[in-house]
């Protein structure tokens, strides 16, 4: 393949803003002929924020290897995968921006001592918001480090009284297909679903996020509150939370609803068992240009294997 | 005959149309370059598989182009569109090497065991690579020379071509995750094209009885 080094950048070719929004014009009109499609990166470069003006990643880095730092503001608030803003990586931050997030309302319900409608506030007032970084794997083989601000799912299920006969936790996302307008689309079953067992669910690590970068968590990355296991691959992590219902069996999780042999209930981060369509031995981290290994349980196994001893995890994928 | 069209060809169009045709490859090649060495984000935050998609679609869209030429002409009577059948085809091939090469070297980073594994057990991999491997046997025949001596033999080697784009759609298919709009579509395409040399064939021949 023929590598040509590209000519520097100078500070006199930074395009500024309102060249920019003049080629975003340019882009829409050229949409018609299908310029939009065959290139779609060229106009997402044009938006990306310009270098300086990002926020500082903040918190207190868990699980993280030696080489890990953390990935671009604009990796982590631009290339998501949130279907119910469509399909595209891009598309979420696009798809997403009218949406409003506030006034939120999480139902804690099922088997717990103590059910309740919260708005958000109250949802998340008794408890300690903490900065942490996580890596996170995603079932794809990308990956990233992302400064999450948020509780621990713990603190809310103790306030709730998980019963006797709670053993898993199932969460969901809003559905409203006028707010989110990939959900009119059938490409997965509505309103998506995932569920924990509950000593997953009580474990210090997992979180509920309600921001990033020390910023207010971005539409596209699941606001207002959003689940984060960071031993999981990605896609456990359901976005815009609106229900937590403790029961006594194991929850059908979208994905695994959607394509059972593919994705399955715990998909805990394992470089040992393929996907049935890729490796899942290393993965690519975003920013980064050589493959990495994977890490067993993503780097968490100190803190986790624990969780699955005995365990037959290539059946338990 | 429908439509003679009795438009000649343009001085301008092989040139062009070679110019055009490269410039997908060229955009790819430096904003790839560009991504990867410098970290900007042309091609998005995952460029590597960016670049590979787009590398296929492009193979895609080009080995559709050429099995549009027919039709094309038939509809349109511009018959010396025939004659950029093969530059179409050329390209095609070229974009393939080039799609071949992101997901070998970009993407699996000549990791022999998962190479091996790919190609050994994942249906989406061995059906794209018997796609290319088809296209090998076309791109060297495609010279004059080769055409004079082959004779009818020719043709029939280059029907491969169908087998090719059938191959394509579905391995565009089974590679993405979820959402099988796109395929659809290069599927619906192809199956026009395809459809118009059936009810074609079946028209001739339904003249022929007669």
């Amino acid at each position: 393949m023929l590598i040509r080094r590209a000519p520097d950048l100078k500070s006199s070719e930074i395009t500024t803003e309102s060249q920019y929004l003049n080629r975003r014009e340019w882009i829409a009109s050229m949409g018609a002929l299908g310029a939009v499609t065959a290139f779609p990166s060229i106009a997402k470069a044009l938006g990306a924020s310009p270098q300086g003006q990002d926020p500082k990643p903040i918190g207190t880095p868990m699980g993280l290897q030696p080489n890990d730092t953390p990935t671009p503001w604009a990796d982590v608030t631009g290339y998501n995968n949130f279907y119910e803003f469509g399909t595209g990586k891009e598309d979420p931050a696009e798809n997403a921006r009218a949406f409003k997030p506030l006034p939120w309302t999480v139902r804690v319900e099922g088997m717990v001592n103590k059910p309740a409608d919260y708005q958000l506030e109250d949802f998340l007032k008794p408890h300690k918001v903490e900065d942490r970084i996580y890596r996170m794997r995603c079932v794809e083989a990308w990956s990233m480090v992302i400064p999450w601000r948020g509780i621990q799912l713990s603190d809310v299920l103790k306030r709730a009284e998980p019963t006797s006969s709670a053993k898993f936790v199932e969460m969901t996302t809003l559905f409203d297909p006028r707010r989110m307008p990939g959900q009119n689309s059938r490409v997965l079953d509505w309103p998506y679903v995932e569920g924990l067992r509950l000593d997953e669910a009580m474990h210090p690590l997992t979180m509920l996020a309600t921001g990033v970068y020390g910023r207010t968590l971005p539409n596209q990355n699941g606001a207002p509150l959003r689940l984060v296991v960071p031993w999981k691959y990605g896609f456990k992590g359901v976005k815009s939370i609106v229900r937590i219902r403790l029961v006594d069996r194991q929850p059908r999780n979208t994905w695994n609803l959607s394509a059972p042999e593919e994705y399955g209930f715990y998909s805990n981060v394992n470089p040992e068992v393929d996907h049935p369509r890729w490796s899942q031995a290393s993965e690519r981290r975003i920013g980064e240009f050589r493959r990495r290994p994977t890490l067993m349980f993503n780097g968490y196994a100190d803190q986790v294997a624990s969780l699955y001893s005995g365990m037959d995890l290539r059946k338990n994928y | 005959m429908i439509g003679k069209g009795e438009l000649r060809e343009p001085r301008w169009f092989g040139r062009v149309l070679v110019v055009l045709l490269c410039v997908p490859a060229v955009l790819v090649i430096l904003g790839l370059t560009s991504d990867i060495l410098r970290g900007t984000r042309y091609f998005g935050s995952d460029p590597v598989k960016e670049g590979e998609h787009f590398l296929g679609e492009w193979t895609l869209r080009l080995v559709l182009a050429t099995l549009a030429i027919t039709p094309l002409r038939q509809l349109t009577g511009w018959n010396w569109l025939a004659k950029h059948r093969r530059t179409l085809g050329l390209f095609a091939f070229a974009y393939v090497i080039l799609h071949w090469s992101a997901y070998a070297f970009l993407d699996v980073q000549l990791n022999w065991a998962d190479l091996k594994t790919d190609l050994l057990k994942r249906p989406y991999i061995y059906l794209g690579m018997i796609a290319l491997t088809l296209m090998i046997p076309m791109a060297i025949t495609s010279t004059k020379a080769m055409i004079r001596r082959l004779g009818r033999n020719w043709a029939r080697l280059h029907r491969a071509v169908y087998v090719v784009a059938i191959l394509g759609v579905i391995h565009f298919g089974m590679a993405v995750k979820k959402d099988l709009t796109e395929p659809f579509i290069y599927g619906a395409v192809l199956a026009a094209l395809l459809g118009w040399r059936v009810v074609r064939a079946l028209k001739n021949r339904a003249a022929m009885a007669q």
